[in-house]
């Protein structure tokens, strides 16, 4: 944090217990690691330009996670709060869009990766 | 050329393998990359739709693939 900035919007994602009423048992997270990075760094970028951020933060885990970690925590710091609500919500929604990072989700009855078929 | 395609999530699943390898012509696409695998692998169609990256980049149908590319398969993501 700078002095500059006004205010520090957070995004923590968690995993969930279910999905669509089904009962999640955990998660397991895979990336394609340096494309990953690199697709990140470009939605930061692409961040800083359009507001006016002071700093980005994009953290992503992979492997295994229980119900109630956290794969995900995205952090904006910026003079004005407009800036950093902005950011971070176009940070976390462009991520789920073009970061190859995919999720398999484990039910009591098997696993499925999550938005394979349609 | 040989190209080796590296495959990630459910794509790994149906080539059962992280990494498959294929003989195709030197001045061969993104779109005959996919029809190739699409032969060899037919439950890659029944995916919602998948891309293609080459050199950690996504690439488009018309781009042509060189020898020493790193290819990727790329199902529908699901970060976060």
């Amino acid at each position: 944090m700078s002095a500059e900035s006004g205010g520090i919007d957070v995004f923590i994602g968690t995993v969930r217990n279910q999905t669509k009423g089904k009962k999640v048992l955990k998660l397991d997270f895979e990336a394609y690691e340096p494309m990953a990075i690199s697709e990140m760094y470009k939605i930061a970028a692409r961040a800083f330009e359009r507001w006016p951020v002071q700093k980005i933060l994009i953290h992503h885990r992979t492997g295994l996670l229980q119900v109630g970690e956290v794969p995900v925590i995205i952090a904006v710091s910026a003079a004005h709060r407009d800036a950093a609500f902005e950011a971070c919500r176009y940070i976390i929604d462009t991520l789920k869009q073009t970061v190859p990072i995919w999720k398999k989700e484990s039910f009591e009855d098997g696993d499925v990766w999550v938005a394979a078929h349609p | 050329m040989k190209i080796n395609v590296l495959a990630f999530g459910v794509a790994k699943d149906i080539f059962g393998s992280g990494e498959v390898s294929l003989e195709m012509s030197n001045d061969a696409t993104i779109y005959n990359l996919k029809y190739l695998l699409e032969q060899q692998y037919p439950r890659l169609k029944q995916l919602s739709s998948y891309m293609v990256a080459v050199n950690n980049e996504y690439a488009l149908p018309g781009d042509t693939i060189h020898e020493r590319d790193e290819v990727a398969i790329i199902p529908p993501v699901s970060g976060g």
